[in-house]
C-alpha cells in the first residue's frame, strides 16, 4: 500500500515535472477561416469553403498576475531537486528550474531561499548528513552561478532525518535523495 | 531445544522440541512487553558450550510478595548474554531458599554445573536486602554470597547487578548488566514525527526519554563516566551539539557555527570533545575542549570529513572520509598532520568505534548493496563481518566488550540489534512503537 503510493506520488511528481518543463504554449489563434466539413465528406465530397463566414478565436487568458512565485505553472513551482544514488550533481532535466530560481533571486534581492539538503537512509547517519550537506551544496553553487547572490541562501541538511517518503526500497530512497528550495 | 520463558510475572513455560540449527543450539527467549519494557528482546542464535546454571525462585523471607522476580531479571541476563544455558524454572531439581538447603547430590543428578540460590529480606519500610549465593555444584562449593541493600524501585538493578558478578565469577569477564543503552526513537503522532532521546537498562527496561522534540535528534555519545550524553539536536531547524546531565536533565550547547555540527565524540580522558563542523567549507574534524572553550581543526581536506572517534589511549582520531572517492576510515593524530588510511577491504566503511580493550574498531561495511556490521583487527587489519546484513548501522560496544550493539530495520521497522563480537549471539530489541536508532551503550555504571 505503502510502496504503491510511493508509485503513485512519483509518477505524479514525474508528470507534474515534465509539465513544468514544457509549460503549454496557446495555439495560434488567427482569423483563417475555418475549413468546414461537409457531412457528405463520409462519402468522399470534397470540403466546402464558405467566403462569407469568418471564425474567432477566444483571446489567450490574461498571464498570472501575482508573486511568480505562487504561479503554479512557473518552473518556480518546482521547489524539489532530486538525486542519483551518491550523487550529487544535478540533473539536466532540473536546469531550467534552476535558471528560474537564480533569475527570481537575483531580481528580488531581498528574499531568502532555505535549501535543504537530504539523503536516503542507506549507510551511516552522520555521513549522510555530509552527502545531504554536499547536495545543498550543489544548488546553491548553481544558483549563484546564475546570478544569485551567496548572502541569499541558508544551508542546512537533515540527512536521512527527514525523509519525504517513508519506506525501505528505491522507490522511496530516489524519492527522498533531494534538495528542497524553501522561500 | 527451544526454551521459552515469559516475563517475570507471568507462568514460566517451557518445551523441548527437536533440535533444527545445523549448528547445535537455536534459543528463543522472548521476555514479554509490559508496561516498563518498551524494548523487547529476543534471542535468535545460541552459542554451543553455553555454561549450564540453574537459578531458583527468590522468595521474600516472612512472606508476600516480592516487587519483582529477581531469579527470573538474573536468568534473563545470563541468557541474553549467551555464554550460559539457564535451566527452565519447572525444570527444577528443587528450590531451596538458603545455602543449608541446598541438596548438591540432587543438582549434580540433574546437570546444573552452577547453582544461585537466594531471598530478600524486608529491612525497613520500603527497603529490602537481596541476599544470593553462587554455588559449584560439583564441588559443592560457594563461589560468591552477597547481600545488595535495595528498593522497590531498585530492584532490577539489584538483581543486574546478581547477574553482573555471577557473570564476572564464572567467565572471568566484567558484566554489562547493570549499564545502559541510549537510543534515539521516532515516531508519528498526528501524522507529526516525534523524536526523542531515550535512555533504558542494558535489557530495554525503564526506557526515560531524556530529550523529546518535533526536529530530529542523533548521534547520542555518552562521557565515559556515564554521567553526561552529548546529542545532536535540530531544535530552531539548525544541528546544535548539546552535553546534558543524565540525572539532572540540565544541559548546555556547545558553540555552533554555520553548517554542520554534528557526531560528537568524547576523549578518553572526558576533556574534550571531537566533532564534525562544516564552517570553512566541506566537513572536517574539531576538536573542542570543554574546559577553555577552544576549538582546534584537525584535518582540513575538501573531502567529506567526518564521524571522528578517540583511539583508547587519546593520541589519535579515527574518521570517515571519502578523500579516496568513497568512504573509509582514516587515522589522524588528534593534534592534526598526515592522515593514513585504515580500513581497505570493499567500497564503503564508515563510522568506526573503537572497543573498549583498544585492538578492533566496528563499523560500517557495505558489499553487493548490504550494509554490515563489521569488526576490523586493528594490528592485522583483518575485517569479519558480524551482522547478518541489510540496513545495518551504528555500532556501539557493550561495556565489557562482549557484544556489539547496532541500528537495523525489520519488517519496515528501526529496529536494535546486538551481536556478540564472536558473531554467535545474535539478539534483537523490538520497540513497541516507531523506530528505534543510533543506540549508544553507556559505560560501566
Amino acid at each position: 500500500m505503502r510502496f504503491w503510493l510511493a508509485s503513485v506520488t512519483l509518477v505524479f511528481m514525474a508528470l507534474f515535472l515534465t509539465a513544468c518543463s514544457n509549460p503549454p504554449k496557446p495555439e495560434p489563434v488567427g482569423d483563417k477561416p475555418a475549413e468546414i466539413i461537409d457531412g457528405s465528406a463520409a462519402s468522399g465530397a470534397a470540403t466546402v469553403e464558405i467566403p462569407e463566414a469568418s471564425t474567432q478565436g477566444l483571446a489567450p487568458e490574461p498571464g498570472f498576475q501575482g508573486d511568480p512565485l505562487n504561479d503554479p505553472s512557473s518552473p518556480l513551482a518546482t521547489r524539489v531537486i532530486y538525486f542519483a544514488y551518491d550523487s550529487n550533481s544535478i540533473e539536466p532535466q532540473y536546469f531550467d528550474v534552476l535558471a528560474a530560481h537564480a533569475n527570481y533571486l537575483a531580481s528580488h534581492p531581498g528574499m531568502m531561499a532555505r535549501l535543504e539538503g537530504h539523503a536516503d537512509e542507506r549507510g551511516s547517519p552522520e555521513y549522510n548528513i555530509a552527502l545531504g550537506e554536499r547536495r545543498a551544496k550543489a544548488v546553491e553553487q548553481s544558483l549563484s552561478l546564475q546570478g544569485a547572490n551567496p548572502g541569499q541562501f541558508d544551508l542546512v541538511s537533515y540527512g536521512e532525518e527527514r525523509p519525504a517518503v517513508e519506506g525501505h526500497d528505491e522507490s522511496a530512497w530516489s524519492a527522498n535523495r533531494r534538495v528542497e528550495i524553501i522561500y | 531445544m527451544l526454551d521459552s520463558l515469559h516475563s517475570p510475572k507471568s507462568p514460566i513455560r517451557s518445551g523441548i522440541v527437536p533440535a533444527v540449527g545445523l549448528f547445535g543450539l537455536v534459543c528463543l527467549f522472548v521476555v514479554s512487553a509490559t508496561a516498563r519494557a518498551e524494548l523487547t528482546i529476543e534471542i535468535t542464535g545460541g552459542a554451543q558450550g553455553a555454561l549450564p546454571i540453574a537459578i531458583v525462585p527468590f522468595e521474600l523471607r516472612g512472606g508476600g510478595n516480592l516487587p519483582e522476580d529477581v531469579a527470573a531479571i538474573v536468568s534473563a541476563d545470563l541468557h541474553r548474554s549467551g555464554r550460559f544455558k539457564v535451566s527452565p524454572r519447572d525444570q527444577l531439581a528443587e528450590t531451596p531458599q538458603g545455602g543449608a538447603e541446598v541438596d548438591f547430590s540432587a543438582w549434580r543428578a540433574a546437570g546444573a554445573e552452577n547453582l544461585v540460590v537466594g531471598w530478600v529480606e524486608t529491612m525497613a519500610q520500603g527497603q529490602y536486602a537481596v541476599q544470593f549465593r553462587l554455588f559449584d555444584v560439583f564441588k559443592g562449593e560457594q563461589l560468591a554470597g552477597y547481600s545488595i541493600p535495595a528498593t522497590a524501585r531498585g530492584m532490577r538493578r539489584a538483581a543486574h547487578q546478581i547477574s553482573d558478578i555471577v557473570y564476572k565469577r564464572l567467565t572471568g569477564q566484567d558484566g554489562a548488566f547493570t549499564s545502559r543503552i541510549a537510543y534515539i526513537t521516532k515516531h508519528k503522532v498526528n501524522g507529526e514525527t516525534r523524536f526523542a532521546l531515550t535512555v533504558a537498562d542494558a535489557d530495554g527496561w525503564n526506557p526515560k526519554d531524556v530529550v523529546k522534540s518535533r526536529e530530529p535528534l542523533m548521534s547520542p555519545a555518552w562521557s565515559p563516566d556515564g554521567s553526561q550524553l552529548a546529542y545532536v539536536s535540530f531544535e530552531g531547524k539548525k544541528p546544535a551539539i548539546y552535553i546534558q546531565e543524565v540525572i539532572t536533565g540540565q544541559r548546555r550547547r556547545v558553540p555552533t557555527f554555520s553548517g554542520i555540527n554534528g557526531a560528537p565524540a568524547w576523549s578518553p580522558d572526558g576533556r574534550q570533545l571531537a566533532l564534525t563542523l562544516s564552517k570553512d567549507g566541506s566537513p572536517d574534524i574539531y576538536v573542542y575542549d570543554l574546559a577553555s572553550g577552544d576549538f582546534r581543526r584537525v584535518t582540513d581536506h575538501y573531502a567529506i570529513d567526518t564521524e571522528p572517534v578517540w583511539t583508547a589511549d587519546g593520541q589519535n582520531l579515527l574518521f570517515t572520509s571519502d578523500r579516496g572517492g568513497q568512504p573509509q576510515i582514516y587515522q589522524v593524530s588528534a593534534s592534526g598532520g598526515r592522515a593514513s588510511r585504515v580500513t581497505f577491504e570493499g567500497s564503503y566503511n564508515a563510522r568506526a568505534r573503537v572497543s573498549p580493550d583498544g585492538r578492533q574498531i566496528a563499523l560500517v561495511h557495505q558489499e553487493r548493496g548490504k550494509f554490515y556490521i563489521a569488526l576490523q583487527d586493528l594490528d592485522n587489519g583483518r575485517m569479519i563481518l558480524l551482522s547478518e546484513g541489510g540496513l545495518d548501522e551504528s555500532p556501539s560496544f557493550a561495556p565489557n566488550g562482549s557484544m556489539v550493539l547496532y541500528a537495523t530495520a525489520s519488517r519496515g521497522q528501526g529496529v536494535l540489534a546486538a551481536v556478540s563480537v564472536d558473531g554467535r549471539v545474535h539478539q534483537r530489541l523490538a520497540i513497541q512503537k516507531g523506530d528505534v536508532r543510533e543506540p549508544a551503550w553507556s559505560p560501566s555504571l
